[in-house]
């Protein structure tokens, strides 16, 4: 492994358990700053969990993460977090303006209200995403993948160095998808580390330059040319995996 | 007379701020899906307000509600707690927890305090009307019923913690991992919640009595939430909903000589069926009223695809010939007849002798209705 002395994010003999049942065995990972990396492994195989322990949403039995060489407490500023879409309740009495500027309440701090700064950022993510035209609109009459848009602008306006990401193509039509990737490698190009926790095995050549391959166990870490291998994929998946195009 | 007068307008007065102290928590209770939660509380701190009346022998002092906020706070831990092994449910760990710690209260009761004011007729159901028998006394004025005291100071501490931690509240309730990630503390948040609701909720105890202020607490966000897309706006109207039933069934209970706690439970049920009935686009009404103008669209766009389908064709005389519609298309004859006059008056449709001819607007929805 490359040494480098600014990782962005390093990931140390985590070991997360959920009683006695481990999700995650003594995982070791760098990230390095710039790269647009996908999480990948079957389910079950830790990957949403790996996220949380980096945003300390679930205590690690051992191990540590650091964040640009700190505790995450200490770098909250510089983490924009997408959860899962399903991870909140669409039927909540706001519009999308309001759930995007959900993502300044960080810089804001406690009891600060939102201003006209706030608004104008927020409009600028929605005009990123292209859901300018749907401010007023109430959440829950919007589709899979504008709420999914909606999750993005929201991490945008936090105006992050790292990116989390759980899933954010899950569910979303094509158009959508082309548009976030545009997107996440418009951030990578602009600097940003973006973590993605990724599904479709056959895209992961097109849309990243890193990868980690996951299943309890650290499988494998790296550029995708030379830890994409059918090899690693099939420790990572075990017998399961009939077939996967390969370079 | 004038007794009376004084009764009733501080009656009502103890009514609208009880209605509004509760009615703010109840919000965020309704959005957190924990309205059970609240039945819980209100029956669970029971004990703590029995075993502070033991130390205080006063059931109006300030002792009360601080103990009642305690063992609330410790219902909802309990009920967490009991979640939290993985085997039993959140409800059954409330159906667990509450009457647990109710019949502890219930046999303090009838064991030690069974000859003074706090029977559990009171507990249970509460009575409004001898709200204004209390009264505070500062150097021989008469100030007015201290009830009106203790919940007017519930009513501004609610007011205050939600306008305060407003942004707080609206994170921590639509998004606690976004709120745990940055930095505000969701679990805080969560139990200063518990906190307000649990002192409330004893508050209120003197007004509609353990049983009936979860109609206070829960009833009007419920109704309010039906009403609006806005957090804010949900706000208000609950606390204006809570005020109108509040007073409506004051109002009813003491003109039909019926129990207060009971008629304003009634008037809160009564308000949501209403609002339930004629809210605009989301109620009974609104539904069923679309479902039938959907049928008839449906019919109408099904009409006119079929004559698009033919138009220009060899067979576009017979397929289009009104009489025989309904044989093409296998519909009963009353209803083709029916959607073709739906049609003709949307101008999709014209008739042209026996023959129904596609209009401009007509061929343009059947081309939309099969792009898509």
């Amino acid at each position: 492994m490359k040494a480098s002395h600014a990782k962005a994010i390093e990931v140390t003999d985590l070991t997360v358990a959920y009683q006695e049942t481990p999700v995650l065995w003594d995982i070791d990972l760098d990230v390095p700053p710039g790269v647009l990396l996908a999480i990948v492994g079957p389910n079950g195989a830790g990957k949403t969990t790996l996220i949380k322990a980096i945003l300390g949403l679930v205590r690690p039995a051992a191990g540590n993460v650091l964040i640009y060489n700190k505790p995450y407490e200490a770098q909250r500023r510089i983490v924009g977090y997408v959860p899962q879409r399903g991870s909140v309740d669409w039927d909540f009495p706001t519009n999308v303006l309001d759930v995007v500027m959900m993502g300044r309440y960080g810089s804001l701090g406690w009891i600060r209200r939102p201003g006209k700064r706030d608004r104008a950022l927020a409009m600028q993510a929605l005009e990123k995403v292209g859901m300018e035209n749907y401010t007023t609109r109430q959440i829950s009459q919007l589709s899979g993948g504008q709420q999914q848009r909606v999750f993005l602008a929201r991490a945008l306006v936090q105006d992050a160095t790292i990116y989390l990401m759980d899933e954010p193509f899950q569910g979303v039509d094509a158009t959508t998808e082309r548009a976030i990737v545009t997107l996440l490698q418009e951030l990578r190009e602009n600097g940003k580390t973006v973590v993605v926790v990724h599904h479709d095995l056959q895209t992961v050549t097109d849309y990243f330059d890193w990868v980690t391959l996951l299943n309890i166990r650290r499988i494998a870490s790296g550029p995708v040319e030379d830890t994409f291998t059918s090899d690693n994929l099939r420790e990572t998946y075990g017998g399961r995996i009939a077939f996967i195009k390969n370079r | 007379m004038i007794q009376e007068y004084y009764d009733i307008i501080f009656t009502t007065l103890i009514a609208i701020v009880t209605a509004s102290a509760c009615a703010l928590p109840g919000v965020f209770l309704v959005l957190r899906r924990m309205t059970l939660m609240s039945d819980a509380i209100s029956h669970a701190i029971l004990p703590g307000i029995v075993l502070a009346f033991f130390l205080t022998h006063n059931v109006s002092s300030p002792l009360l509600i601080l103990a009642a906020a305690g063992t609330g706070v410790l219902t909802v831990v309990f009920v967490e707690l009991l979640q939290k092994t993985k085997l039993v449910k959140e409800d059954a760990a409330i159906g667990l927890t509450f009457p647990a710690l109710f019949s502890i209260g219930v046999i303090l009761i009838a064991r030690f305090a069974s000859n003074v004011h706090l029977d559990t007729d009171a507990v249970l159901l509460g009575e409004i009307g001898y709200a204004t028998l209390n009264h505070l006394e500062i150097f021989g004025y008469k100030l007015g019923p201290v009830s009106l005291y203790v919940m007017g100071g519930m009513l501004v501490l609610n007011l205050a913690f939600i306008l305060t931690f407003y942004k707080e509240l609206k994170l921590a309730t639509f998004d606690v991992s976004l709120a745990a990630t940055l930095g505000f503390a969701p679990t805080l948040i969560h139990y200063g919640l518990m906190t307000l609701v649990s002192m409330t909720t004893v508050g209120a105890f003197d007004a509609v009595g353990s049983i009936l202020v979860v109609a206070l607490i829960a009833g009007p966000p419920v109704t309010a939430y039906l009403m609006t897309d806005s957090l804010t706006r949900m706000l208000i109207y609950s606390v204006v909903i809570g005020c109108v039933n509040a007073v409506v069934g004051y109002w009813l209970a003491y003109i039909t000589n019926v129990s207060i706690a009971g008629a304003i439970a009634s008037v809160t049920l009564l308000v949501f069926a209403l609002i339930f009935m004629i809210v605009p686009n989301r109620g009974l009404i609104a539904i069923a009223r679309r479902h039938i103008r959907q049928k008839w669209e449906f019919a109408q766009t099904m009409l006119v695809i079929h004559l698009s389908n033919h138009e220009g064709l060899p067979e576009a005389q017979t397929e289009s010939e009104i009489a025989h519609l309904h044989e093409h298309l296998r519909w009963e004859p009353t209803f083709a007849s029916r959607v073709v006059k739906y049609a003709l008056n949307n101008r999709y449709v014209s008739q042209e002798a026996a023959q129904l001819m596609l209009t401009d607007r007509g061929r343009a929805i059947a081309q939309k209705a099969l792009v898509q």
